[in-house]
């Protein structure tokens, strides 16, 4: 028999009923657990929601740069007509006058009534009668026939069908007066008015600081894929030059730790400390040309170069022994088993490697700014090959810099619709990145 | 002869040189392989080495030494009378050496013929009026000795690359030559190109060397220049950013501890907004999430990552600074004057540092072992607690050297702050506050229009000096610290 008690009393007071009963201290912990899950569900949905927000503002600001108002016409010019304009002193003057007939008709035939004289004209549309009289010189045959001119109209009147000037804030100036404002709303409901797809803005060069409607990206983006060309060609084989050394070749000594540690250290050194490399040793000691390229290129080589050992040395380890030492059983030397057989292996490796690291020196600014490749210099477009990588040019994410630092805010438009245009390259590099990797992907 | 050219020609001869040694070597071998020592590619690469490689080494040295001595040459040419008060040695010689780019011009167009460019007793008021036609950039007035110099200094350089380009191709013949006596089949031609190839792979690897030395030198000869100039306790010492860009020398105060403490303050703002974020959603990551959600989010978070800064810039000016003021402005809280400030350089920083503190964070957390946190369960902790009092402990050191690189980044950070926090160097405790930092006064001394030898543009290097000592430091120390705890658990 047992010597306990059976009485109840005699039992020690238990401190839990039961498992399934919880207590406040259990409770404290699963409210602390299931505090701390909403934490980190909250920092990733507010990483996420920053992602949201910046590509909202950039397509929310950016888009309204592809468009651009024009002033659609229908624009008939007899033969009499222009032996008529071109008989005259001042030629384009005589353009002018006549395309000011046609909008008077265009406007009387829709029954809007608004009185305008030619120098309103001259406020919104600039002086449009030397396009029409190249395009007459440069096709006789549609005399006589209707040519719809679409002409870009001047920044201010951009500013204020899009709002940012209101009647309220209109200060009469040489640019703008009120009564234009009339003239412009008529012209809208006559449909003369319109936006039009800014071919200008991808195809155009930079403009000057008092006309950020004509300011175009295109000389810039030729800039930066002459930049990307040198960074190519140069990081490239440097890059895998480097890591086939490193991983395959070097021995563990003072020297080859050197250039490791040198690698870590160099991916992590700030941007614009190469921006001062590049002025002080390729334009101070070297005199290349300033602006270029070419300079640039090199600038961003030497950026780009840890990525790509880095990514580089990580394909070449994930090639198995087996191969290598297949390749030195039957009698390769040391180098033709890496050239011949595991190089190619990690070539595709390799190459996702370089393709994020290119898109990388494309985003880059800071050192650009450093080695003078700033906006302003962005007029035109180099004429050929060598002048390419020589000329003054700007970079994509310089000419942004440059509209974003202007007084103007009508180029801050311009900036985001930029940096569409920088987002698109870098998301078609990035995207060929992925299916390169997918494409070649490969388990031993 | 144009660079090009001697360039083109020399890869010709190497090209012609590989298949030339190609086939004479299978000629000699009869066409049978067996014999030969090396496969025939070996050959042909081996003329191809021996004629391209000393022939290059030569034109980059030339290429090298050619300007230095014409410079000295020509330096000897201007007597002591002819540098004027205010200028220097080297201001007369870029004069010259412009003047003789403008006769290059000149002659190009057609403005001047050459025997005209050659006359070293030319009219020198008509020559620069000539000049100045063709478009070249000359002062207003070239004075004879000047002229005279420009002219002796186009002389030697026509002789100098003529001779270049005779001695480069000359020596690229020859190469090509001695490679071809090898060319025979005994010869260990695999052996020759294989050592060649290896000397490429090193000399490819020392690029990073090279690359930090021509840092460290670029940054470490400007300074010294600036601290000639500008005494060094003022510089490091100096609670006033104030430079002149009048040109009057010793007008401007370079202090740099208002932009030292503008750096430091954005970048403790950015660390403030990315280190919890970064570093919940890597716990989250890592212990909470499916494998599905990982998948989706990690790369999702890495985005931020692999924007350029020119658009975080851009957010900061266009965006946050116009959202920040709305809310904390005039018309709302009345203490924030402008949209460029601490905060939002600071904020738009720590969205752009989130991915470098998580994912590191991540790979940190998901390295400790799976039976310490068995060990934890087995105790009856929950799963928070395991992760706040075994996993977090454990990575710790990993995490700290994350964060130390997050700083790293945020302190060498440009494009931000020189869109999103202002220009006025100040020593303010007020986050909402314009302040400026030691990278934008960098792009802002150096994009000017500052003579390149004041001390208003010199002080960059100072300041790019500073950067790559601070910066570097925390480099190092956090990857000794990732370094030296990681191995604890293997």
């Amino acid at each position: 028999m047992s010597d306990a008690s059976l009485s109840p009393t005699g039992a020690p007071e238990r401190r839990h009923k039961s498992l399934l009963t919880v207590d406040s201290r259990t409770a404290r912990r699963n409210a602390a657990e299931k505090r701390f899950r909403f934490y980190g569900i909250g920092a990733i949905l507010i990483g996420v929601f920053f992602i949201v927000v910046l590509a909202f503002s950039i397509i929310r600001s950016g888009l309204p740069a592809f468009t651009h108002t024009v002033v659609a016409v229908d624009f008939t010019l007899s033969e009499e007509g222009f032996a008529e304009a071109e008989g005259q002193l001042f030629k384009t003057k005589a353009y002018e006058g006549l395309l000011i007939e046609e909008i008077r008709g265009a406007l009387e035939a829709e029954g809007i009534s608004v009185s305008f004289d030619a120098a309103a004209i001259g406020r919104l549309l600039g002086k449009p009668g030397g396009t029409l009289r190249d395009h007459y010189r440069a096709n006789a045959q549609d005399l006589g026939t209707p040519v719809r001119f679409e002409l870009a109209a001047a920044s201010r009147v951009d500013g204020y069908l899009t709002g940012r000037v209101t009647r309220d804030t209109l200060q009469d100036s040489r640019f703008l007066e009120a009564g234009d404002l009339d003239l412009i709303d008529a012209l809208v409901e006559a449909g003369i008015i319109t936006r039009a797809f800014n071919w200008n803005f991808i195809t155009g060069a930079d403009s000057g600081v008092d006309n950020p409607g004509g300011a175009g990206i295109g000389a810039s983006v030729v800039g930066s894929l002459f930049m990307m060309l040198v960074v190519l060609v140069l990081s490239l084989p440097i890059g895998v030059a480097a890591s086939i050394y490193l991983e395959e070749f070097a021995p563990q000594n003072r020297f080859t730790d050197l250039i490791e540690v040198n690698i870590s250290n160099l991916a992590a050194v700030p941007s614009i400390v190469f921006g001062i490399l590049g002025l002080a040793v390729f334009i101070q000691f070297m005199h290349l040309p300033q602006s270029a390229p070419l300079v640039g290129g090199l600038v961003l080589t030497l950026m780009t170069l840890p990525t790509i050992i880095i990514s580089t040395r990580a394909s070449l380890k994930a090639v198995p022994p087996s191969i290598r030492e297949a390749a030195l059983g039957v009698g390769a030397s040391k180098m033709q088993t890496v050239f011949h057989h595991v190089l190619p292996l990690a070539m595709p490796g390799i190459l996702t490697g370089t393709i994020i690291g290119l898109a990388q020196a494309l985003g880059e600014t800071a050192p650009l700014l450093l080695i003078g490749m700033v906006g302003f210099v962005a007029r035109g477009y180099p004429d050929g090959v060598v002048a390419g990588f020589t000329d003054p040019n700007s970079a994509m994410p310089a000419q942004i810099y440059t509209w974003a630092a202007r007084a103007d805010p009508s180029f801050y438009e311009k900036a985001w619709g930029g940096i569409i245009v920088l987002l698109v390259f870098l998301l078609s590099m990035n995207i060929l990145a992925i299916i390169l990797r997918r494409r070649f992907e490969r388990r031993w | 002869m144009p660079l090009l050219w001697v360039f083109l020609i020399v890869l010709t001869i190497a090209i012609g040189g590989y298949f030339a040694g190609r086939m004479r070597v299978l000629q000699h071998a009869g066409g049978d392989r067996r014999k030969m020592h090396s496969l025939p590619n070996y050959y042909g690469g081996n003329v191809a080495i021996k004629a391209a490689v000393p022939a290059f080494f030569l034109l980059v040295a030339w290429l090298l030494i050619q300007p230095w001595i014409v410079n000295s040459s020509v330096s000897n040419l201007i007597p002591d009378s002819a540098i004027a008060e205010s200028s220097s040695r080297g201001l007369v010689l870029s004069e010259v050496r412009r003047a003789a780019n403008g006769l290059d011009m000149a002659v190009a167009q057609g403005a001047l013929s050459e025997d005209d460019a050659r006359q070293p007793d030319a009219d020198v008021t008509d020559i620069s009026a000539k000049l100045q036609a063709s478009g070249a950039i000359v002062t207003s007035q070239i004075t004879p000795p000047v002229l005279q110099a420009a002219q002796r200094y186009r002389d030697l350089n026509t002789q100098g690359s003529t001779w270049m380009a005779i001695a480069v191709i000359s020596l690229a013949v020859a190469g090509a030559l001695w490679g071809l006596r090898g060319a025979v089949p005994d010869y260990r031609a695999r052996n020759v190109v294989e050592t060649a190839v290896r000397y490429l792979l090193i000399g490819a690897a020392s690029i990073a060397i090279l690359t930090t030395l021509g840092i460290v030198l670029s940054l470490v000869f400007n300074t010294i220049e600036f601290f000639r100039l500008y005494p060094a306790a003022d510089f490091f010492f100096g609670t006033n950013w104030a430079p002149s860009f009048s040109g009057r020398g010793g007008s401007s105060d370079l202090g740099v501890l208002p932009l030292l403490w503008g750096t430091f303050y954005i970048s403790i703002v950015a660390l403030a907004v990315a280190i919890p974020i970064g570093l919940f959603a890597a716990i989250y990551l890592s212990e909470y999430a499916t494998p599905r959600i990982r998948s989706i989010a990690k790369p999702l978070l890495e985005v931020l990552a692999g924007i350029p800064t020119i658009v975080y810039g851009l957010f900061a000016l266009l965006t946050v600074g116009p959202l920040l003021v709305s809310v904390f402005g005039r018309d709302g809280l009345g203490i924030m004057q402008a949209g460029t400030a601490v905060v939002t350089a600071g904020l738009v920083m720590g969205i752009m540092l989130i991915p470098f503190v998580s994912s590191l964070s991540d790979d940190i957390i998901n390295a400790v072992p799976q039976a310490m946190r068995d060990g934890s369960y087995g105790l009856g902790a929950t799963k928070s607690e395991t992760i706040r009092q075994v996993v977090l402990p454990a990575a710790l050191p990993g995490i700290v050297g994350a964060i130390l690189l997050a700083a790293s980044r945020a302190i060498g950070e440009t494009m931000i702050v020189v869109l999103g926090a202002g220009a006025a160097a100040r020593l303010s405790l007020n986050p909402f506050d314009a302040m400026t930092t030691v990278t934008a006064k960098i792009v802002s001394q150096l994009t000017g229009d500052a003579d390149f030898a004041s001390p208003e543009a010199l002080v960059a290097f100072a300041l790019g000096m500073t950067l790559f000592v601070i910066t570097l430091g925390l480099n190092i120390f956090a990857l000794y610290i990732v370094r030296k705890y990681r191995e604890q658990y293997d």
